[in-house]
């Protein structure tokens, strides 16, 4: 069975749990930015985690399903509407064949999921389904989706939960500020302490430069010290000579505007990376959508952990709600 | 009056392109399915356009402004 597309939306991608071990050869993992929403969507219509899903940008798509499909739509908040009729988010739904999924106006956030049951079934690359547009390699022939393209979708492999909707105490908020978790380094003693100070404390906004590859960031700037730059280095007081990036990490070109790498960054380059969100953080910074105001909070490496293993703990629960495993 | 809603959010542009004609004026009668300006995000442009007839009452966005999913565009008389 297939999805005919008639309308592809803004930039929708197949993305599953990503495609890991290939960054030092410069391939980024991309994969579904809002991970835990897409793999609760999984969880909804019997999926494993790992299945591939239709990550949808601000504007979703208009599809027409084939066959008859089970689905569930989740990640941020918008109007679903099978067949203009208004249907719940984060809810297990029934389309029968030649129904069809449309979107209203997104009303927070960036990006919402289509799980449908036997997952998003285009061939693996290097292991994972995941679009990597830059690249052109995943998902449906390494590109978004366009009007016209049959997305295949794969057969069920096992039985739906027993729940049928994800309880709201386990469904993520889509606020307009939102308060990061970071750990400071590589180089933030490349920064003053009047510069540090403004990183912690400032208020920082999502500008519309933000994408799969990063978000940047207006606020208040930053202040580096000074330095002669070494050989290999730019001139700029924020470049370093070339280093690996960790995703996550967080440049400061020119020390204007904070960048946050996310699932489809360069593996490296020559920006200080002053400080790299933590992991448990990593879904919570891809539903920023332009506006909302952030607020960086240091951790160390050891908190980081710890809250790595609460959110792990905490989708384990996300999915015993719903009397599934993971 | 209709009100014609963005979206998405991005940069609002009234042109086409730099030193181009906007798409419409204050006083112009729209059709349904008439660009009205284009959003842009991630690098891409979306056309707005009028889901109403009319004449065009007022922009609600300057040029060049940032604009959120669900911000009003343009006001249109309809008739």
């Amino acid at each position: 069975m297939a999805f005919e597309i008639k309308n592809p939306g803004l930039a929708t991608t197949v993305q599953d749990q990503g495609r890991t071990g290939y960054y030092n050869v410069g391939i980024p993992q991309s994969g579904s930015m809002d991970q835990y929403s897409a793999e609760l969507g999984n969880g909804l219509v019997g999926n494993r985690p790992g299945d591939a899903v239709l990550e949808c940008t601000y504007l979703g798509p208009v599809l027409v399903t084939d066959a008859e499909a089970v689905i569930a739509i989740t990640g941020a908040p918008v109007e679903v509407k099978v067949n203009g009729e208004a249907k719940p988010q984060w809810t297990r739904l029934h389309l029968a064949a030649g129904d069809e999924l449309s979107f209203g106006v997104i009303q927070g956030g960036t990006r919402y999921y289509i799980a449908v049951q036997g997952g998003i079934d285009v061939p693996e690359v290097l292991g994972s389904r995941s679009t990597y547009t830059l690249g052109g390699i995943g998902g449906l022939n390494g590109r978004k989706l366009e009007a016209g393209d049959l997305v295949p979708v794969g057969s069920a492999r096992g039985d739906l939960p027993s729940v049928e909707t994800l309880p709201e105490s386990f469904r993520p908020s889509f606020a307009k500020e939102q308060s990061v978790r970071i750990v400071l380094g590589l180089y933030d003693h490349r920064l003053t302490d009047a510069g540090k100070d403004n990183l912690l404390n400032g208020e920082w906004k999502v500008t519309p430069v933000a994408d799969r590859m990063g978000l940047r960031y207006s606020g208040p700037g930053v202040e580096w010290k000074e330095r002669e730059q070494p050989f290999g280095a730019g001139s700029d007081p924020s470049n370093i000579v070339d280093a690996g990036y960790a995703v996550g990490s967080i440049q400061i070109p020119g020390g204007t505007q904070p960048i946050i790498l996310h699932r489809d960054a360069v593996s490296g380059g020559g920006y200080a990376m002053v400080a790299t969100v933590i992991s448990a953080d990593m879904d919570l910074v891809a539903r920023a959508a332009p506006g909302t105001v952030t607020t960086f909070v240091a951790v160390s490496q050891d908190e980081a952990i710890v809250a790595r293993k609460e959110r792990a703990e905490q989708k384990s629960k996300a999915w015993e709600s719903l009397g599934a495993k993971p | 009056m209709g009100t014609i809603v963005s979206p998405l959010p991005g940069i609002f542009y009234r042109k086409p392109g730099p030193g181009k004609p906007p798409f419409a004026n204050e006083g112009d009668t729209i059709e349904v399915g008439q660009t009205l300006g284009i959003v842009e995000i991630m690098k891409q442009f979306t056309e707005i356009q009028s889901d109403v007839a009319g004449v065009l009452e007022s922009f609600e966005v300057a040029e060049g402004d940032m604009v959120n999913p669900g911000d009003p565009i343009v006001v249109v008389r309809e008739g």
